[in-house]
């Protein structure tokens, strides 16, 4: 064999190994999505929307409480996240820009993104659960909150620093203040950019379990009292699943459906309006 | 006088984040402090954890974590590589596109779900090929690794994609073979953005909860074989946190969540400081 011949074999078995890992992670990961929407659709029915959770061996037991609950805890983390990770992400762009003190911010940030959320629900836990004796709806909330803000800031800060310098000076030079400037000017510019990134902090916390698990813990019943325990799909979704009552089980499969859907949807809208951005 | 209330409003926000990290840091600190005295240095390097006896050593647990994604590292780590060599030299247009819809498709999953499919897909069939309970650490490497996966590849492929063509084109002039061409121009090009993506997946899979706490088994037990049931660190706080009956317990479990914290901010770190910076100074 030649010293062409044996570059050639290797370079073959080479990408055939490539190949094959991609088809085995694609085999994988088509063996997950497979499963969620087999059992998922095959527990869907009217009732999972009509009634709440029951114990098991009833025909009427549903999602109701979960469902409300992970909508007014995602909401509630929204409300508290969204505005102080915009107004972060627009010190970092337009006050802080390369200073010293906008990198450290940046990089700690960064580094919050991927840190462990459960440990997030732990101090949580100490500074909120702990002091109000019981846990609720807020420390949920607050946990989700502070997983939420890295993100919507990281997204704000790049999406305004896009936006074109000359846009600025215009503005200032028709004698417009700088928050004028930001609000009416580098915000407008930037729209599609930071509600992609909302959408994308949502979508992130919509599927955390690790942090609710013991700030706004559970509940198999409806609920809106923002000071008792709250239901979660997630969270309802791992107690039925370990749970070895077949039809728990199944509204867990359910749960896990719906939950997806709405995750993936946020996705899909999010990097939509990024793109329909993009072509203006 | 409106401006000033506007920068004040945002540089206030800008600074909540850094005195939110410092705020945990202290909290877990401050609250492990009382397992700390008792148990000092034994703390990490016991693994007796019995509740009733007021005894806790994190050990089984520390090295659970390590272990599990050390595994779970050593099994993505090459497929990852694979994939995205397949996707950024090998693939036509079209499959590069169908590909990445499907890694965004399953970004988009919760981990409790790759939990749920391992406890009731997956550990039937290990279960049948090794014998045993089929939930340990084994089970938890692999659900880890898939997890990871999409992340991992899109991260790697990333890294790969930042090499000029105008290298690989010098190289294909002098009669290299596609492979040629990966193994000594892509990947020495590329090689501190693909090591410090794999870092940062560490870094995340370190710190995962729901995907393995299903398949873990929760046993305070330093394993004997990859079989065998054992904890890690975020499975333990996800069982027990809840039903901790004292001071100490709880103090113990803070412990933990410190020692996980101060682990994947380390991992984390390193990815970004180190190799993740060295790629941006580069272009």
């Amino acid at each position: 064999m030649t010293a062409v011949q044996k570059r050639i074999i290797i370079n073959r078995l080479a990408l055939a190994f490539s190949t094959l890992s991609a088809i085995i992670a694609l085999a994988f990961l088509f063996w997950i999505l497979g499963v969620l929407v087999m059992k998922g659709m095959s527990a869907l029915n009217w009732n999972i929307f009509i009634y709440e959770g029951s114990p098991p061996g009833y025909a009427e037991s549903g999602l109701k409480h979960a469902l409300v609950g992970q909508l007014i805890l995602v909401s509630l983390a929204t409300v508290i996240g969204v505005p102080l990770g915009i107004m972060a992400g627009t010190y970092l762009s337009e006050y802080g820009k390369n200073s010293k003190l906008a990198h450290t911010i940046r990089d700690i940030s960064d580094i919050m993104m991927s840190a462990p959320s459960i440990v997030i629900g732990a101090f949580v836990y100490a500074v909120v659960v702990m002091p109000m004796g019981h846990f609720s709806a807020w420390a949920g909330a607050i946990a989700l909150a502070i997983i939420m803000i890295p993100v919507i800031l990281r997204t704000t800060d790049d999406m305004l620093q896009l936006v074109p310098g000359t846009l600025r000076e215009a503005a200032f030079a028709l004698g417009a203040p700088k928050y004028k400037v930001i609000i009416d000017v580098v915000y407008r510019g930037a729209k599609a950019g930071i509600l992609t990134g909302v959408l994308l902090g949502i979508a992130r916390v919509g599927g955390e379990t690790a942090p609710l698990l013991f700030t706004s813990f559970n509940d198999n019943f409806f609920t809106t009292d923002l000071n008792e325990a709250m239901p979660s799909l997630t969270v309802t979704m791992f107690n039925y699943a370990i749970s070895p009552y077949d039809d728990w089980q199944q509204l867990g499969w359910a749960a896990a459906f719906i939950l997806s859907m709405f995750i993936l949807g946020l996705n899909i809208i999010g990097r939509l309006i990024l793109l329909a951005g993009k072509r203006k | 006088m409106i401006d000033k209330i506007f920068l004040n409003m945002t540089r206030t926000s800008a600074l909540l984040i850094l005195f939110i990290v410092a705020w945990i840091f202290v909290v877990l600190f401050n609250q492990s402090t009382e397992a700390m005295q008792t148990f000092g240095l034994d703390f990490i390097t016991k693994d007796e954890w019995a509740p009733n006896l007021d005894k806790f050593g994190a050990y089984a647990a520390i090295f659970g974590s390590v272990a599990s994604t050390f595994l779970a590292m050593l099994l993505a780590i090459p497929i990852a590589i694979g994939v995205a060599i397949f996707l950024s030299e090998i693939a036509h247009d079209k499959i590069k596109g169908f590909f990445g819809v499907s890694v965004e498709l399953l970004a988009a999953i919760p981990s409790v779900i790759y939990g749920m499919w391992g406890l009731f897909f997956f550990v039937p069939i290990l279960r049948d090929m090794f014998g045993g309970m089929g939930i340990g650490l084994l089970a938890a490497g692999i659900v880890l690794a898939i997890m990871i996966l999409p992340f991992m590849a899109a991260v790697t492929r990333d890294a790969m994609n930042t090499t000029p063509d105008i290298l690989k084109e010098s190289a294909y002039a002098l009669g290299g073979t596609q492979w040629d061409v990966i193994k000594d121009v892509i990947i020495p090009y590329a090689k501190a953005g693909i090591i410090g993506s794999l870092i940062l997946a560490l870094g995340r899979a370190i710190g995962e909860t729901m995907a393995v706490t299903f398949v873990m088994g929760n046993v305070h037990h330093t394993p004997n074989s990859i079989m065998d049931p054992t904890t890690s660190i975020p499975v333990t706080l996800a069982n027990e946190f809840t039903e901790a009956d004292s001071s100490l317990y709880f103090s113990s479990l803070f412990g933990l969540a410190l020692t996980l914290l101060v682990m994947s901010f380390v991992v984390i770190a390193v990815a970004k400081f180190y190799f993740l910076r060295k790629v941006r100074k580069g272009q």
